[in-house]
């Protein structure tokens, strides 16, 4: 075994105009131990890793490897300190293979030679345990082994020092777990892995060692053994928070949607939704899990008009109204009967949030087509705007900077925030919580909650089991477009749910 | 051993907006740069530079005639970049400006040639205009349809519609529209449009200029006060988002190209009918592809689309006075609106990023 490395970040200081993203950080990270570095969004922990690995360079303070010091002045030099980042997003090109994906950039001289790059690529996954076939494209990936090639990538060009940059927040609970047994597998050849993360349960399965950050500054180091869930948010989030998501009992529910045999199928003639069956009833949060493209997203696509329904029906009740058939309906029909949808895709943004655009031209994309004439009417969406600030406390120069410069967190509750301000009687969330730290989290999962009393039907597709147990009244398990279960979340267990998830028989179906 | 106090030199990305003043200044002094850099290739060129651009802003604006000519440069280019502007703002690369200008100058041209003996001005001129508005329209909603339809490349398929509407006004000038007077068979020319087909004009200028003002007005309160303007925005910035909040990004998509097909077309009309009086397969004359860079230095702001257009016709008239009296290439027009346009885009660079230079102290 090579020896082990020591990397020290000595006094860090990093701002960015008047913000201070990094103020006097120190940290040591040795081979063999797994570092989580912890922080709620904003924290300065992104900052911290990309100047680590060379994408920003520190205003003050130095690095120190092995006990020298050494000036990273860009991802270059920061391989050949043996430190390798990888993204959030994944930097790949589609249409080559993975080999050539690891190589590329490498500039390495001489031809090309595609054999021995692919035996050594096979060497370094055997070693580690990754399933990865080097021949294969890039586009036939799935997202987990995208991001496979991004750490084989890494190890290719000799990495001691690992960063993975929310590397689960992507991944569903198997690929995760699958993981983390790599990543024990590194920690035992000796490398140091940096793990930044949002989800204590990770952070305390994985790591040894875990270092806060809250607001920039750097609170402390514990080791893992020594902490639980409740000690490490106080830690991040500097006061005491509670961990119990508030449920109260459904009061008086109604039916609001009444789906049966809802059948889609996309543009190459494969179900996507097959014979889904189920109500959701005003007054109750219904949990939606599944691993990820069950037909979560196609679900809410065809209750809102945005996908094409082969067969099936959905009725609605609104909360005042008679019942009606939303197949076959527009989107702008359908949101204006009282549908409304919070869809927060991977990127964030690219559905039902304009980047470029302030709050208010955001809240316009509700209301745009109201009142007479030719003219944009802006003086209720900019009051919406105000309000929503206010009262979500959104963190934003001003209603007119556009949402894009605002961070995960706040785009999210200008989101939610619309979505709730239509005062809709069925309220679809997907992935309301992505990438959001846990104090936000909290804040939408109580917006959520506030919905469901008044009457509200919430439905609440999720990625994290341990959240729908606590959330929701009911949860619907999708399995390759079926329903494979409805169950009571305040009786079933993780294990349960985890099984449905991956096969179709066997759940009973009650409501 | 490190390198005692070396200063380097850092990029950020702004993370808050600049002041758009201060974005202007930037913008002006590009085009300083720009106009230095071409003093420079003039000295090279032996040609003295002060001398060389007084001319040009002499040959342009150094009396009520020069003026003139230069106002009647500008007023396609302008007409054409705000044509052009509502289809960039959409991200539909609408690159067939020039066809939807030739397009429109047909339409026009019918009218022209076969109701300028029979109809008086004032109904001739607006049913010319409709024709021209009509014509232009349709050749833009084509490649919008196909767009809309099966998601066709809009780049190339605005492109070669240029080429076909070109290539129908050459066998029209050769074939059934071809001059019957005196001296016109076998020319290649359409007849001269009588008086009833030609534009009137205010202060010695055809009155297209009025027209393309009022335009602009109507461009920018379209693209930032309509709801039409809000639905372009939206789907430029994703059409994803756009189709979830109800919009139909096909019929924007081709209601937009219409109306930008519409005012290329206009400008058609007011070439035809205001300036050449008559129609050649050259009648755009390239504007549709300037109109491009004048609309993207402008950053889509129809207001300083103004500013810019006038810029280049200045430049383009200025050139022509100073290859005549001072024999400077004529060319050095297009060589100075490339380096304008380079710095431009060069200078975005300082809009988005901010330069600080950093002494590293030792310790």
């Amino acid at each position: 075994m090579e020896p082990k490395c020591k990397v020290e970040l000595v006094n860090i200081t990093k701002r960015f105009g008047k913000v201070v993203a990094n103020d006097n950080i120190n940290l040591t990270i040795n081979g063999g131990e797994v570092l989580c570095l912890l922080g709620e969004n904003g924290s300065g922990k992104t900052t911290l890793m990309n100047m680590l690995s060379g994408i920003y360079m520190p205003d003050n303070g130095h690095i120190l490897k092995n006990g020298e010091e050494i000036r990273i002045h860009s991802p270059k030099d920061a391989f050949s300190h043996g430190i390798g980042m990888i993204h959030q997003h994944f930097k790949l090109v589609d249409v080559l293979t993975v080999a050539e994906n690891i190589v590329l950039g490498l500039n390495e001289r001489g031809r090309l030679d595609r054999t021995a790059i692919c035996q050594r690529v096979s060497e370094i996954c055997q070693k580690y345990g990754f399933d990865l076939d080097p021949n294969s494209k890039i586009y036939d990936l799935s997202v987990s082994q995208k991001q496979t090639v991004e750490i084989v990538k890494v190890l290719y060009r000799g990495a001691e020092i690992l960063i993975l940059d929310e590397p689960t927040a992507v991944l569903t609970p198997q690929e995760t777990d699958r993981l983390f047994d790599v990543l024990r597998n590194m920690r035992a050849d000796g490398k140091a892995i940096i793990l930044i993360t949002h989800k204590l349960h990770e952070v305390l399965a994985i790591s040894d060692k875990v270092a806060v950050l809250r607001k920039g500054a750097y609170i402390g180091t514990v080791n893992t053994a020594d902490a639980t869930a409740q000690s490490l948010t106080d830690m991040m989030v500097g006061h005491s928070v509670s961990l119990n998501i508030d449920r109260p009992l459904p009061v008086d529910p109604m039916p609001r949607l009444k789906i049966e045999g809802l059948t889609c199928v996309d543009n190459l003639g494969i179900k996507r939704l097959d014979g889904v069956s189920f109500t959701a009833m005003g007054g109750e949060i219904l949990g939606v899990a599944g691993i990820a493209g069950s037909g979560q997203r196609e679900l809410l696509e065809a209750i809102t008009g945005l996908y094409p329904v082969q067969s099936g029906s959905i009725r609605f009740t609104p909360k005042e109204g008679a019942e009606s058939e939303l197949v076959g309906k527009t989107p702008a029909q359908i949101r204006k009967a009282g549908v409304a949808m919070a869809f927060v895709p991977e990127d964030r943004l690219g559905m039902g949030l304009v980047g470029s655009m302030g709050m208010t031209g955001n809240m316009m994309l509700r209301s745009w087509k109201n009142g007479r004439g030719f003219l944009l009417h802006r003086k209720e969406p900019t009051a919406l705007a105000t309000k929503i600030m206010d009262e979500l406390e959104v963190v934003t120069p001003g209603i007119s900077t556009p949402v894009r410069r605002l961070s995960g967190g706040n785009v999210q509750k200008v989101l939610v925030g619309r979505e709730i301000a239509s005062s809709p009687s069925v309220l679809l969330t997907a992935y309301a919580v992505r990438g959001l730290d846990i104090n936000t989290s909290y804040t939408i999962y109580n917006l959520l909650t506030e919905q469901k009393m008044q009457g509200v039907a919430v439905v609440y597709i999720g990625e994290d089991l341990d959240v729908l147990l606590e959330l929701c009244d009911r949860i619907l398990v999708l399995c390759g477009g079926k329903v494979s279960g409805i169950v009571d979340a305040r009786k079933a267990t993780k294990e349960e749910i985890g099984l449905l998830m991956t096969q179709v028989q066997g759940g009973e179906v009650n409501a | 051993m490190r390198n005692a106090s070396l200063p380097s030199i850092r990029l950020a990305k702004r993370t808050d907006a600049m002041n758009p003043v201060f974005v202007w200044l930037i913008r002006l002094c590009s085009i300083i740069l720009a106009l230095l850099i071409g003093s420079l290739l003039l000295a090279a060129l032996g040609y003295s530079p002060i001398d060389t651009f007084a001319t040009i802003i002499e040959g342009a604006t150094g009396s009520s005639v020069y003026l003139r000519q230069t106002i009647k440069i500008a007023v396609p280019l302008l007409g054409c970049a705000l044509a052009i502007a509502p289809c960039f703002k959409m991200r539909f690369w609408n690159i067939g400006a020039e066809g939807q200008i030739t397009a429109g100058a047909v339409g026009a041209t019918f009218f022209a040639l076969n109701f300028a003996d029979s109809m008086p001005a004032y109904l001739l001129l607006p049913v010319m205009a409709i024709a021209a508005i009509v014509c232009g329209g349709i050749w833009a909603l084509i490649p919008a349809f196909f767009k809309a339809k099966w998601n066709t490349n809009e780049t190339l398929f605005t492109l070669m519609m240029n080429y076909i509407i070109i290539g129908i006004v050459r066998w029209l000038q050769g074939g059934p529209w071809e001059n019957n007077g005196p001296g016109g068979k076998g020319s290649q020319k359409i007849a001269m449009f009588g008086d009833a087909a030609k534009l009137p004009t205010v202060l010695g200028i055809h009155c297209g200029w009025i027209i393309i003002l009022v335009l602009t007005v109507l461009m920018y309160i379209y693209m930032q006060h309509t709801k039409q303007g809000y639905e372009i925005a939206v789907i430029g910035d994703s059409a994803n988002t756009a189709r979830y909040a109800g919009m139909n990004v096909g019929k924007i998509m081709m209601r937009t190209m219409f109306l930008s097909g519409a005012i290329s077309g206009l400008v058609g009309f007011i070439i035809v009918s205001g300036a050449d009086h008559t129609l050649s397969a050259n009648v755009a004359g390239g504007v549709g592809f300037t109109a491009i860079t004048v609309a993207w230095l402008a950053q889509l702001n129809p207001f300083a689309m103004i500013v810019i257009a006038s810029l280049l016709a200045i430049l383009e008239k200025g050139a022509l006075t100073a290859y005549r009296s001072l024999n400077v290439p004529a060319t050095i027009a297009e060589i100075l609106t490339g380096f304008i346009l380079l710095c431009m885009l060069g200078c975005e660079f300082f809009v988005n990023y901010r330069l600080s230079v950093h002494h590293r102290k030792e310790g």
